[in-house]
């Protein structure tokens, strides 16, 4: 690091913190916690970006830090607790996976990510190395939740924390064109598919009074 | 200025404009197809003009025979669509709001996969496959039945999952390039990263490949990640799984063996080659006999997709100028001949109101046109002589029998399986009793009889040019 140890050990603090509120996302039983959780990693994300863009000196990640404070930390999280609300699902989550196993699984594959990717970019330097390290810790953390629930808003969650990752990688990567801006845009685009696929797939499954409707699902089911 | 690369782009992307905002359906469809045909006769001008790559966009030898294959393939849907969307409008599958829609998402989904193409840059390239995605993601869920969101919402997650693990690897061969060619756009752009190639990192382009094989290999629909693909095909509008089959698969593995290219470069990275002829040979023989226990005739072409794409990725796995050059034949060959097979399914499903097998039978009897259709379209994909097919199918075969004949046998093997499996369900849709409604399809047969044509063509004789084309991109791939 040029700037010194402090910049890195912040860096460092909140990539980490990234990877713990990750940790924190897989044993949310109750669908409001884990909202409130997610909205607490994409607020950790926004300040990771931020001082990302302060050490870097690069003023366009600022406004990547911003997105995600205002889309991912405010908007997306009150967004799914009103249609939870609405549809009367705010109980708990089926989790696949016991939440002990879950955690053991987690655990491995943060080791795995930690031992992958600090042998291979022994020779990048430690910020973007450790950055890199935590960004897949992330994704891989997502993944994990995506696999171990069943219930639509939490594998959203999963996927969105996955981005964060993602973003988190992005940004870690010191100097990297378009992509963050372009990247950032998406992840809006699919949180509002996302969002609209869901309300179709409710009203499918839980309002649809139609008998026939439900004949010809059964019909079709092979 | 415009010239026919940004051409390619701009004429899908105005027209996507234009069918969102234009209403009735007649119209639409004819616009549709005629914004196809001025993209596909835009991309077919690549072969005599050569525009100028820039940082954005490039076009070489390689991607012009996949922009002039995916425009074309693009073009005869679009007249499929047309008569299709016709048939689903009367019977109320589809009401006008949902076919404009549909439409403009068409022309959107030629944006993003000619945008693939042509880019210049992987992150943006990244975009435009990401972009292709959501758009088909849209499409099959446009009947809004049950299955019809399940599908799109399967194929959403597992389709985001292998695009957020590409995004990984693209920032993390930007990592390995970023020493050589300095921060900034530079380190993005392909023709730079080709040239800087045999300084980067090994270490990190392994793990970047790793990365992209299962990103990108997720969108190619290679086994064990291949799950959204029988869905996705089963539950959308035939005419977008004609597209997703013979086109979209084509541009995920164009995105991965860019990446394969570059590795190849570089000689202290992993050879790229015996991952991908691993997954190639598992995707193939697991889809062959998948094939056998099927009941929905558009799922069981689907898994013969899976096979075929098995079979392509092992081709290109063992790289070398033939097989490479056979790979690249098995490709064209199987766009042309599977979105013929789904220009017929598609009609055929229409007219017996079901996608099931057991409720077809004896459709040479009750409709000749479609039913002795389907049998060629299956006898080619099978890999029957006198089809394309045959040819490259015993291309592939031979190169690696004469190479690595331990890897021959499993793919052989593979393709016999499937031959039995689509023979075994062709004989119970196609022959025997009829059942099922006997009402006579309104339907256009010119694309699927075109495709079967060229197909039949190929099979005895390619032009010179075309094979020196086909011979020169093959070099290319190493």
């Amino acid at each position: 690091m040029s700037r010194g140890t402090l910049s890195f050990d912040v860096a460092h603090l909140l990539a980490g913190s990234l990877v713990l509120v990750s940790f924190v996302q897989l044993y949310q039983d109750r669908l409001y916690a884990l909202l409130n959780t997610f909205a607490l990693h994409a607020l950790i994300l926004a300040a990771s970006v931020a001082w990302q863009a302060f050490v870097q000196d690069a003023s366009h990640l600022y406004l990547t830090a911003l997105i995600a404070l205002i889309f991912k930390a405010i908007i997306i999280p009150t967004a799914l607790h009103r249609i939870i609300v609405r549809l009367g699902i705010h109980r708990e989550i089926e989790t696949v996976v016991g939440v002990g196993l879950t955690m053991l699984l987690g655990m491995g594959l943060v080791a795995l990510s930690m031992v992958v990717m600090l042998r291979v970019t022994a020779e990048a330097d430690p910020l973007a190395r450790e950055d890199l390290a935590f960004a897949l810790s992330v994704v891989l953390l997502g993944l994990l939740m995506m696999v171990t629930r069943r219930n639509a808003v939490s594998q959203v969650v999963g996927f969105m924390s996955l981005e964060n990752g993602l973003v988190l990688a992005a940004t870690g990567a010191k100097g990297m064109p378009l992509v963050v801006e372009i990247s950032v845009a998406f992840s809006v685009l699919i949180a509002f598919i996302v969002i609209g696929i869901f309300l179709f797939r409710i009203r499918e499954r839980f309002d649809s009074v139609d008998v026939q409707a439900l004949d010809r699902f059964r019909g079709e089911r092979r | 200025m415009i010239d026919a690369l940004s051409g390619v782009l701009l004429i899908p992307a105005i027209a996507a404009a234009l069918l969102a905002a234009l209403p009735g359906y007649r119209l639409t469809a004819r616009l549709n197809v005629l914004a196809a045909l001025a993209t596909f006769a835009t991309a077919a001008s690549l072969f005599f003009v050569e525009p100028k790559s820039g940082p954005y966009l490039l076009i070489d030898d390689l991607n012009k025979v996949f922009i002039v294959l995916t425009t074309f393939v693009g073009f005869t849907t679009t007249v499929f669509s047309a008569s299709y969307i016709g048939h689903e409008i009367e019977v109320g599958r589809l009401t006008p709001t949902y076919v404009r829609f549909y439409h403009a998402m068409y022309q959107t989904l030629m944006f993003a996969m000619n945008l693939a193409l042509v880019a210049n840059n992987i992150g943006l390239m990244w975009v435009a496959i990401e972009l292709a995605t959501l758009t088909t993601v849209l499409m099959v869920g446009i009947y809004r039945t049950h299955e019809a969101l399940e599908a799109a919402w399967k194929y959403f997650i597992l389709g985001s999952v292998g695009i957020a693990l590409a995004l990984f690897g693209t920032i993390l061969v930007y990592m390995a390039a970023r020493p050589v060619l300095g921060e900034g756009l530079a380190a993005m752009v392909w023709t730079e990263l080709m040239t800087a190639a045999q300084k980067f990192d090994p270490a990190l382009l392994n793990l970047a490949f790793v990365f992209l094989l299962l990103g990108y290999g997720t969108k190619v629909g290679l086994a064990p990640l291949h799950a959204w693909l029988p869905d996705a095909h089963a539950e959308g509008p035939t005419p977008i799984s004609a597209v997703l089959s013979g086109l979209l698969l084509n541009v995920a593995l164009y995105a991965l063996l860019r990446f394969k290219m570059l590795l190849a470069l570089n000689p202290a990275a992993i050879a790229p080659g015996p991952l991908m002829v691993m997954m190639g040979l598992i995707s193939c023989l697991f889809a062959a006999f998948m094939l056998y226990r099927r009941r929905d005739i558009k799922r069981m072409f689907a898994y013969s997709s899976i096979e075929h794409m098995g079979i392509i990725v092992f081709a290109f796995g063992m790289g070398g100028a033939l097989a490479n050059f056979a790979g690249l034949l098995h490709m064209t060959m199987h766009s042309l001949t599977k979105s013929a097979i789904f220009f017929a399914v598609g009609h055929i499903a229409q007219v017996k109101g079901t996608q099931k097998i057991a409720a077809m039978g004896g459709l040479t009897a009750t409709h000749p046109v479609l039913g002795w259709g389907l049998v060629l379209g299956v006898v080619a994909i099978a890999g029957l002589p006198p089809f394309g097919i045959f040819m490259s199918e015993f291309l592939v075969v031979s190169s690696s029998f004469a190479r690595q004949p331990l890897l021959a046998i499993p793919l052989a093997l593979g393709i016999i399986i499937a031959l039995g499996g689509l023979f075994l369900r062709l004989n119970t849709i196609a022959f025997g009793e009829p059942r099922g409604p006997v009402a006579p399809a309104q339907a256009s047969y010119l694309p699927m009889f075109a495709h079967l044509a060229m197909v039949f063509v190929a099979g005895i004789y390619i032009p010179p040019t075309l094979v020196a084309g086909f011979q020169n991109v093959a070099r290319l791939l190493g």
